[in-house]
């Protein structure tokens, strides 16, 4: 499915998420964070967000415990970040893929 | 998904065995539930205290005697999933702490951190982990025994009151 934010068509699955990587901009991730209630993104935000980016680009696995060991954020400073569930939030302003891990 | 009219806010887990395997599954869903946005505290009883004495946290080990389901990590060994495990063989010195080895090694791959780790993951996200009172009392433990991460010493009553609202679940494990 399309959607239209920040002035741009996207597709995004039925939760939301960005199904290509490459439509990201940084006005599509401060729409989808305010959407989410997250923000306005800050340096702290936009940290966590271009590591995201990279890892997935990597094709790395992404789990919370990775996150809080990577040096880019701790656990605590993720919550704060992104509110109600950090890494599928993250993730989806990020426009990548939900995570699909159980840690 | 469609969004629920009822959703899951909030969880609360009683652990009530102290083995690795009786303590690991109550972690991953309490993690799982704030990685989630869901709250969750986890109450330790009787042997579940366990994982939180700071002393034994890091040595929780996996029954090889009168675990009747071992089978299951056979294929650790290379083995049938299919063959038993046999109980006097779980009972020779070692053996559990082999198949603990074993575990640990298959969690870590998987990215489930060790127990003390995962506590203080829990914490640092935000849930709550509380020792039982009468269970602190018939190991004669003090609060001071317990690892700092622990929150609270809460009798069952002060549980319960924890536990209170709307769209709130109690599981035991």
């Amino acid at each position: 499915m399309t959607k239209n934010l920040a002035g741009t068509d996207l597709d995004v699955n039925e939760e939301g998420y960005l199904t290509d990587m490459t439509q990201w901009t940084e006005a599509v991730a401060e729409a989808i964070a305010a959407e989410e209630g997250v923000g306005p993104l800050a340096e702290g935000h936009w940290k966590v967000i271009r590591y995201l980016r990279e890892q997935q680009a990597k094709g790395a696995a992404l789990t919370i415990r990775g996150m809080g060991k990577s040096g880019v954020v701790t656990t605590k400073e993720l919550y704060d970040l992104f509110p109600g569930g950090p890494l599928k939030k993250s993730s989806k302003i990020a426009g990548i893929p939900k995570p699909v891990g159980c840690i | 998904m469609s969004t629920p009219s009822q959703p899951v806010k909030k969880i609360c887990l009683i652990v009530s065995r102290g083995s690795l395997d009786g303590v690991y599954p109550a972690l991953i869903m309490a993690n799982g539930a704030r990685m989630e946005g869901i709250e969750a505290s986890v109450f330790f009883t009787f042997f579940g205290l366990n994982a939180l004495v700071d002393k034994t946290l890091d040595h929780l080990k996996v029954p090889t005697v009168g675990n009747s389901a071992l089978n299951m990590a056979m294929p650790m060994l290379g083995l049938p999933m299919t063959m038993p495990f046999p109980t006097w063989l779980g009972a020779i010195p070692g053996v559990s702490a082999f198949a603990t080895h074993l575990m640990n090694k298959e969690m870590d791959k998987l990215d489930i951190p060790p127990v003390r780790e995962f506590l203080e993951l829990i914490s640092d996200s935000g849930g709550k982990l509380y020792a039982c009172k009468l269970a602190m009392d018939m190991f004669k433990l003090k609060r001071e025994d317990l690892c700092d991460r622990v929150d609270d010493v809460l009798t069952v009553g002060q549980f319960y009151e924890e536990a209170a609202g709307e769209g709130s679940h109690i599981l035991f494990t």
